[in-house]
């Protein structure tokens, strides 16, 4: 009964759509730069989501917190300042951890800053709505992103050097795309990503 | 490096927007015509350049002073207070071109090249006239990666059918990705 239920509280809607009807990348195409440039890998795409879900939800949150505060002319670089101490955070965190995935990574964990979605969620949600709200609809939007990312990274990882997660799963036999790893491949996928999920979805453009 | 060699390979073999696949929200959202395109093209220039020069030595001071951890806060403080200051600076002595590229301004502290290029030149270790041509040139290459795509965009919204799915912002994906595999034909130009 109370999975039902769920269906009508808020957090699930928020939940519902961050991931699927408001998805930020296929939906909304935000936070584009990233999910194209670190998804030749699937590792990569895997730190670069949780990097970005982990700014997304902990600045929307600050900024949540703070809402009552921060004056309003001064808001955007007020979420500059927030969302680029926590980037700094996680560009230590890997540097320190997983050395190997920062070096692969390289500018882009900067890039998380500008990367619209975080500054989108704080704009339009952050601001507007109490803490536990905000950290639900940042975790929603980061999962939705990451889980475009591992899309899209599957099927450039698979077919540009038959490993996923660097383990081999294609035949030795099969001729792999070098393109796919390159920014064309890059291209052309998210561009039939996003035409599947808005098929799917029933969202057009006008 | 030669610094001409420097400056070709950033607008052709490594375009900054074709290659890194960087600025991609405002070159998707901003391409619809090419007028609109020049426009933000321009914009995009003017504060890549200047911004590359001004954390240049921003940089050398941070790292002087042994705070090179905290490059991406004043990097991007910088940025804004860029943009800011040199949108009040055009509206009130450059009117004409204000109107022409002004309303650009603000959107570009959010334009991801702007920041990954002061990113990268840290992280190639540039010297400041190899930190000016790069900057420059590769803000020169987005600005001709965004013209393309706008002209492509225009010829095509008159005269072609696109599936529904892919109407609107669907389809400049597919337009880059044939565009970029046009630029990789440059790979290995130099002089």
């Amino acid at each position: 009964m109370k999975l039902i239920r769920m269906k009508y509280t808020k957090w699930f809607n928020i939940m519902r759509d961050g991931i699927s009807r408001q998805n930020p990348v296929a939906v909304a195409v935000l936070g584009i730069c990233s999910s194209l440039a670190v998804t030749n890998k699937v590792e990569n795409a895997i730190a670069m989501g949780l990097g970005v879900t982990f700014v997304v939800m902990i600045s929307s949150a600050t900024v949540a917190a703070f809402r009552k505060v921060i004056p309003n002319k001064v808001r955007m670089i007020t979420y500059m300042v927030i969302i680029s101490t926590y980037t700094i955070g996680v560009q230590l965190f890997l540097a320190a951890y997983f050395p190997e995935i920062s070096k692969a990574l390289g500018a882009y964990v900067g890039l998380i800053i500008t990367n619209c979605i975080v500054m989108g969620r704080a704009e339009a949600f952050g601001i507007k709505n109490p803490v536990r709200y905000s950290l639900i609809d940042g975790f929603a939007s980061g999962m939705g992103y990451m889980l475009v990312l591992i899309l899209v990274s599957t099927i450039r990882e698979v077919l540009a050097f038959g490993t996923w997660l660097n383990i081999q799963v294609m035949p030795a036999s099969f001729p792999t795309w070098t393109v796919m790893a390159l920014a064309p491949g890059g291209f052309f996928v998210i561009g039939l990503f996003i035409w599947g999920i808005r098929e799917l979805i029933g969202y057009y453009e006008a | 490096m030669n610094l001409l060699d420097l400056a070709i390979s950033s607008i052709l073999n490594n375009n900054i927007a074709l290659t890194f696949i960087l600025g991609m929200c405002p070159l998707i959202a901003i391409s619809t015509n090419v007028k609109n395109a020049t426009g933000m093209g321009l914009a995009v220039v003017f504060v890549v350049t200047l911004t590359g020069i001004i954390n240049y030595p921003i940089y050398l001071l941070l790292k002087a002073t042994g705070t090179t951890n905290l490059s991406l806060l004043v990097f991007i403080i910088t940025i804004a207070a860029t943009v800011q200051v040199l949108e009040i600076f055009v509206d009130k002595y450059l009117p004409k071109l204000y109107n022409s590229f002004g309303i650009y301004l603000p959107l570009i502290t959010v334009n991801c090249i702007v920041l990954a290029v002061s990113l990268f030149f840290v992280n190639r270790s540039y010297s400041f006239a190899e930190t000016a041509v790069f900057s420059f040139a590769s803000s020169v290459g987005w600005m001709l990666a965004i013209i393309l795509v706008a002209g492509v965009r225009e010829k095509m919204a008159v005269n072609s059918d696109v599936p529904r799915g892919l109407g609107g912002k669907g389809i400049v994906f597919l337009v880059l990705g044939i565009l970029s595999l046009a630029f990789l034909g440059f790979t290995g130009l130099s002089f």
